[in-house]
């Protein structure tokens, strides 16, 4: 028979029983939204996760590092003979190099320092860190109360909610308002040119320049207390992570203001120690690939250049692999359901059987082949599936909609910003679909041959 | 129309025994006959004498433990299911007593059924649902269901069914076993008027009388054997 027939009597068939069939095809649209319920919270939890981890740029980003001779404790120190190697400076000529390599969209440092925040008279120490232009666009800002810096010079400020809480009782009142800060500014000192400098007598963390003669040490750099007023334009939840090696940014301010301050960092001290370079260098420096997928290699390049690099491309992977595992239970579980639904799908055709078996008798007699009667029980098994399919999606698209939305009542209860924690991608709709289409026929499987090999003379005598 | 000697069914020492518990029960034994094209036969006997069996054996519906059937010179015991299937579409249309129309179809849903098993073109088949319906007189009745007719009207739409497919043999199973005397024999005009066109009827019936007056041969049945074979005049 041909499939448009074949469906017209299914269609015919499923209607003569509606209420029979109504309640098998409920009771797949049932098992189909439980699945696809499961597997929008786990597609929906793991797009937040990545959004928000995204948004930490840490997945795209690699982090540099000058390299270091340190020697160790372990076992796998370098050998006391050994002497040490000579690495490359992390200062602005190593950013530069680094901008320059393919495929990198920006290279900023990572400034962090002391601070004293001043409000209202009194005094707060905290550590300021500086956040670039392109964060804004990230998604770790969304959600922010106020807005982000109107430039990357701009006086501006945004608070963490804690500290902001420190500062106020009600956070969001300080938006608008100013704040003090007070930081250490370094000046490099002029390298040694004559005795006459000995014992100048100005301090300086460099110490003085003849006990640098002859030892490649840094001329050094002295600090001078400086104050600046910034504006607070947002309070935000948590400081988009960086290495984060010196602790969190509570006072985040434009990047490019707080390297123009030239704050003395948390490295100064051992990086003149080492002796390398008068010119500030880096603690670190963030390099932001255009695609977390080139994280791989573009990190291979700087390493090659000397320098030491850290990257998160691992612990996403595993991330992954948590979520793809997490799926595949919810998955199972889902589809437990939909298991027990086909079980409904065979009692249902197996009752119409046996209601029809005079029918099947009559069909057989005017020509039907036993492919004929299988395929009519297959097609109404697989109008089921799909009509169950259909509402199921759509119920299990309500149900994670209904979660996202308990959620977010929740979480504005408790002062979080809205989150979406269910999806439903067109992969799934079409999956689950296909997945209820090929359980019911799955479970049709044997009604059908049932009813195909029934003998006609019999099914004709059957009142 | 006058019947000829070309065969459209024949049995050849066909039987159709079954076990029930211990006993063998013979429903059709050792029947060799012979129907030709155009022959208007009815099959008499007492219930439980094996005529509804030797027409199912003719049908298809069911297969000889031994002998043969042969239609168009195949053995349908030799056949697949598959064959016996094309076999019914065909060459066989069906009358039954119960007219076992399909109760939820109209009408003409119901006489357009042997046409979709047939996978005749969608466009083919209004035509010949048409003309067959005319030709048991039952137009006014398309867009009804077989619980708006009467008795008579089923059994007309029954047998419009099973014309459509233009076979060259009707079989018919008690046509007349639940109408009135009235309605019976307005179907047996009928079944004498769709025999006038040449088609081949063997009709299954213990009404001697009217068999009588409207076939043209009547076979005896009697325990499963074929007793006696008498062309009337």
């Amino acid at each position: 028979m041909k499939i448009r027939d074949l469906t017209e009597l299914a269609a015919r068939n499923l209607r003569e029983a509606v209420l029979r069939n109504s309640l098998t095809t409920l009771g797949i649209a049932v098992g189909v939204a439980s699945l696809v319920a499961m597997l929008s919270l786990g597609v929906g939890l793991q797009q937040f996760a990545n959004k928000r981890l995204a948004g930490t740029g840490l997945f795209d980003a690699i982090f540099v590092f000058p390299h270091r001779n340190d020697r160790g404790f372990g076992p796998n120190q370098t050998p006391p003979s050994a002497k040490p190697q000579q690495y490359p400076a992390l200062d602005r000529q190593a950013r530069e190099q680094l901008a320059k390599l393919p495929n990198v969209a920006e290279v900023y440092p990572e400034i962090r320092f002391s601070t004293a925040v001043v409000y209202d008279r009194d005094s707060y120490m905290s550590t300021i860190a500086g956040i670039p232009q392109s964060q804004k666009t990230s998604g770790a800002f969304d959600g922010m109360t106020g807005r982000f810096f109107s430039g990357p010079d701009a006086k501006e400020t945004i608070l963490q909610i804690e500290f902001a809480k420190e500062l106020s009782k009600q956070p969001d009142s300080l938006i608008g308002k100013e704040i003090t800060v007070r930081y250490a500014e370094r000046q490099s000192l002029p390298a040694p040119s004559s005795p006459a400098s000995k014992g100048s007598g100005r301090t300086g963390a460099g110490g003085t320049a003849n006990d640098n003669a002859g030892f490649g040490l840094s001329p050094g750099f002295s600090v001078i207390p400086r104050e600046m007023k910034l504006r607070i334009v947002g309070i935000v939840q948590t400081e988009p992570a960086g290495f984060g090696g010196f602790g969190r940014g509570r006072v985040l301010i434009p990047e490019t203001l707080a390297e123009k301050l030239s704050a003395s960092q948390f490295n100064d001290l051992r990086e003149m120690l080492r002796g390398q370079s008068a010119a500030p260098t880096y603690a670190t420096l963030t390099v932001r690939v255009r695609r977390a997928s080139q994280v791989v290699a573009v990190e291979k390049k700087i390493k090659a250049l000397g320098f030491s690099t850290f990257s998160l491309v691992d612990a996403s992977n595993n991330i992954r692999l948590v979520f793809a595992v997490f799926d595949a239970f919810l998955g199972v579980f889902g589809s437990l359901a939909l298991v027990v639904a086909s079980l409904g799908i065979i009692n249902t055709l197996v009752m119409a059987i046996l209601e029809r078996r005079r029918e099947i008798g009559v069909l057989k007699a005017l020509g039907a082949s036993d492919r004929d009667v299988r395929q009519i029980f297959f097609a109404e098994a697989g109008v089921m599936g799909l009509l169950g399919g259909c509402f199921g999606v759509l119920i299990g698209w309500l149900i994670g909609r209904a979660i996202t939305v308990g959620t977010n009542i929740y979480l504005h209860g408790r002062g979080f910003p809205s989150i979406e924690i269910s999806a439903v991608p067109w992969w799934m709709v079409g999956g689950a679909i296909g997945f209820s289409i090929a359980v019911s026929l799955a479970a049709g499987l044997y009604p059908a041959s049932r009813a195909a090999r029934l003998n006609p003379v019999e099914a004709l005598r059957y009142e | 129309m006058t019947p000829n000697n070309q065969p459209a069914i024949r049995a050849e020492h066909a039987s159709r025994h079954y076990q029930l518990g211990a006993t063998l029960v013979r429903a059709v034994d050792d029947v060799s006959l012979s129907i030709g094209q155009g022959e208007f036969v009815a099959l008499l006997g007492s219930s439980g004498s094996g005529k509804s069996t030797l027409l199912n054996l003719m049908a298809g519906l069911d297969r000889p433990t031994s002998g043969a059937i042969l239609a168009r010179d195949r053995n349908l015991a030799e056949m697949s299911s598959d064959e016996l299937a094309v076999h019914r579409s065909r060459t066989i249309g069906m009358v039954f007593q119960a007219f076992n129309l399909l109760p939820r179809m109209t009408l003409e849903e119901n006489v357009e059924l042997p046409l979709r098993l047939a996978e005749v073109e969608r466009k083919d088949r209004a035509p010949r649902v048409r003309e067959a319906i005319e030709r048991v007189h039952l137009s006014a009745r398309l867009e009804h269901r077989p619980a708006e007719m009467s008795g008579g009207e089923q059994q007309r739409a029954a047998i419009a069914r099973a014309l459509v497919n233009r076979p060259a043999i009707l079989l018919a199973d008690e046509p007349t076993g639940n109408l009135d005397s009235a309605t019976g024999d307005e179907i047996m005009r009928l079944l004498r008027e769709i025999n006038g066109s040449g088609m081949t009827i063997v009709m299954v019936t213990h009404e001697r009388p009217r068999a009588a007056e409207f076939a043209h041969r009547l076979l005896q049945m009697k325990d499963g054997k074929l007793v006696a074979d008498g062309v009337l005049a």
